[in-house]
């Protein structure tokens, strides 16, 4: 594989598990963040803190970044119970901002020049890995009564709160887990890129996670994976073109909300299609049904 | 000193003021946060330069004209990127405004290129004495501009028949159509008013500070986002004073405390606002976009 495809697979990996835990908190839950960018923040900057300063090794320095911003989203969780909508998304924007400007003020994160020199300890198995785990447990929390009941708060949350659903305690949740996957993201952006600096974790990030669930498909783990894969790999693979490359993402973006309002995979059930598929290929093969007997 | 900092922070107020009246009239009809705002205020900023710089129009045309195009100009990207959208999902509008602002942004740094500009003004504003307090007249234009602008919108809105029809839109959608008002030209115009106001904040921000960027949209789209939910998003009111208490708390964090800390003020000031009232401070108790 040459150098390009695989940076591409690494970036779009990335970006897929940090989606993926904004896929529980929004795509499953309802619960409009604009602080994802942060978690994977505080995730990279524990992570890089760590390898840089001591000996830990790499996969502890990562778990100490997931679990780090797993707190820091029940922090943010918690307080942000009263709001709703997109009071939440500008609450959570706010706490976005602080942690941004914290960083960029704080001696031990270098402010604005931020962390140099991290060990390159990230490469496409630790990626892979890391994706493979998280579609697991998305998709077993997705199919587990937890996941049916975080739908349920999406749908209607009075409804849900009225079959004796405690909402509280599976927003946050739903927080800490989607918290937890931007976390790792950030261990293995941090131990890719090399070096961090508050600006890669702003607001303007956040939307472009936000971007990456909403283009493929809210709700759905395949739309997260397309969407991910279509918005991060695409502005890779056209880098050479510069600043046309922008303007043709501003204008797809226009393009595919007016003609696929819900989303390129928007409606579109991917297990029936796979099915529909499947029975297809059964026919130009003609391979027989088996017939229970 | 205190007087000229109230004084500083009622300036930049006012103009975090006149763009969050856009957000917030967009937002109170519609129900999306559009993106797009900010950089239709900084479309104003280089309409009026272009105008200015090229055609060698005076300032005062220029704040105008700038004022109509840019309202234009927000007319049509509603028709393009958000009327397709009404009966859809609530997110799929907001990411529209995200692609609309990124190729505004786009387009500018193509067109013009993404240095610094500013206006070539040869003349200098005269630093009044008022009863001890030096005040430059360039503030004192800024504030006289956008009290009218904010004065003329509460009246539109207030005490005229399509102020009524757009009160009556932001309040009930279906049952303001049902009642014959055309709900089409009532967000056209309230597009038109949004970003007229938004161009004269880019005229007059990029004359105050004597420097504008093709990214400065964001920047001052943000906090003057923030300034609207502060007071209360959907209200005139509530826009004009989240506007000024944004403007004179941020100015107070750089006098007194740090300026490197300034954005962390206003963002922890919103935290704790809206953890206290959470639909803002004008914002009614029954507000429930979930």
């Amino acid at each position: 594989m040459d150098a390009l495809t695989q940076h591409i697979l690494i970036i779009i990996g990335i970006n897929v598990i940090s989606a993926l835990g904004l896929h529980i908190i929004t795509g499953l839950t309802g619960q409009f963040s604009l602080a994802h960018a942060t978690f994977a923040g505080i995730g990279a900057y524990t992570s890089a803190l760590l390898t840089l300063n001591s000996n830990v090794p790499f996969p502890v320095a990562l778990l100490a970044g997931v679990v780090l911003a797993g707190i820091a989203s029940a922090l943010v969780g918690y307080p942000s119970l009263r709001l709703r909508g997109d009071y939440l998304a500008i609450a959570t924007l706010g706490f976005g901002e602080v942690f941004r400007v914290s960083m960029l003020n704080f001696k031990f994160t270098n402010g604005a020049l931020g962390l140099h020199g991290i060990l390159q300890m990230t490469n496409l198995y630790w990626v892979a890995g890391g994706v493979a785990i998280c579609i697991f447990l998305t998709y077993m929390m997705t199919k587990s009564r937890t996941g049916r009941i975080l739908t349920a708060i999406r749908e209607d949350e009075l409804i849900a709160e009225s079959f004796g659903v405690n909402l509280g305690k599976y927003k946050v949740f739903a927080f800490v887990m989607g918290g937890c996957f931007a976390g790792l993201a950030g261990g293995f952006y941090a131990h890719y890129l090399l070096f961090v600096n508050p600006t890669d974790f702003g607001v303007m990030k956040s939307v472009d996670i936000l971007l990456y669930i909403i283009i493929g498909g809210l709700g759905t783990i395949p739309g997260v994976l397309v969407g991910t894969a279509l918005l991060t790999g695409l502005p890779e693979l056209l880098r050479p073109f510069a600043q046309y490359r922008m303007l043709a993402y501003g204008i797809g973006l226009v393009l595919i909300m007016v003609y696929r309002p819900s989303g390129l995979l928007g409606s579109v059930d991917s297990g029936s299609v796979l099915y529909k598929a499947y029975q297809r290929i059964r026919k130009t093969l003609k391979i027989p049904t088996v017939k229970n007997e | 000193m205190l007087i000229n900092q109230i004084f500083n922070g009622l300036t930049i107020g006012s103009i975090y003021a006149l763009i969050a009246l856009g957000y917030s009239q967009v937002y109170g009809i519609l129900g999306f946060i559009n993106f797009a705002h900010g950089d239709l205020f900084m479309l104003g900023a280089y309409v009026g330069f272009l105008l200015v710089s090229f055609l060698h129009v005076g300032l005062v045309p220029a704040l105008i004209l700038s004022m109509l195009i840019v309202g234009g100009i927000g007319v049509l990207v509603e028709r393009v990127a958000y009327r397709p959208l009404r009966k859809a999902a609530r997110l799929a509008p907001m990411i529209s405004s995200i692609g609309v602002s990124v190729t505004l942004q786009t387009a500018i740094v193509l067109l013009i290129g993404p240095q610094t500009e500013r206006y070539p003004l040869e003349y200098q504003f005269p630093v009044l004495d008022i009863l001890g307090v030096k005040i430059s007249a360039l503030q004192i234009i800024i504030l006289v501009v956008a009290i009218v602008l904010m004065l003329g919108l509460e009246l539109l809105v207030q005490k005229t028949r399509i102020g009524m029809a757009m009160r009556a839109t932001a309040e009930n959608y279906e049952a303001t159509s049902l009642m014959g008002v055309s709900i089409n030209k009532v967000i056209s115009l309230t597009f038109l008013l949004g970003s007229s106001l938004g161009a004269a904040a880019g005229v007059l921000v990029a004359v105050y500070y004597n420097a504008f960027f093709p990214y400065i949209g964001s920047l001052f789209g943000i906090k003057a986002f923030i300034a609207a939910v502060l007071g209360g998003i959907g209200s005139v009111r509530g826009a004009v004073i989240g506007g000024f208490i944004l403007g004179i708390s941020e100015i107070f964090a750089v006098a007194y405390l740090s300026s490197s800390w300034r954005d962390a003020v206003a963002f922890t000031l919103l935290i704790i606002i809206l953890l206290a009232r959470p639909t803002g401070i004008l914002g009614m108790k029954t507000t429930v976009r979930a």
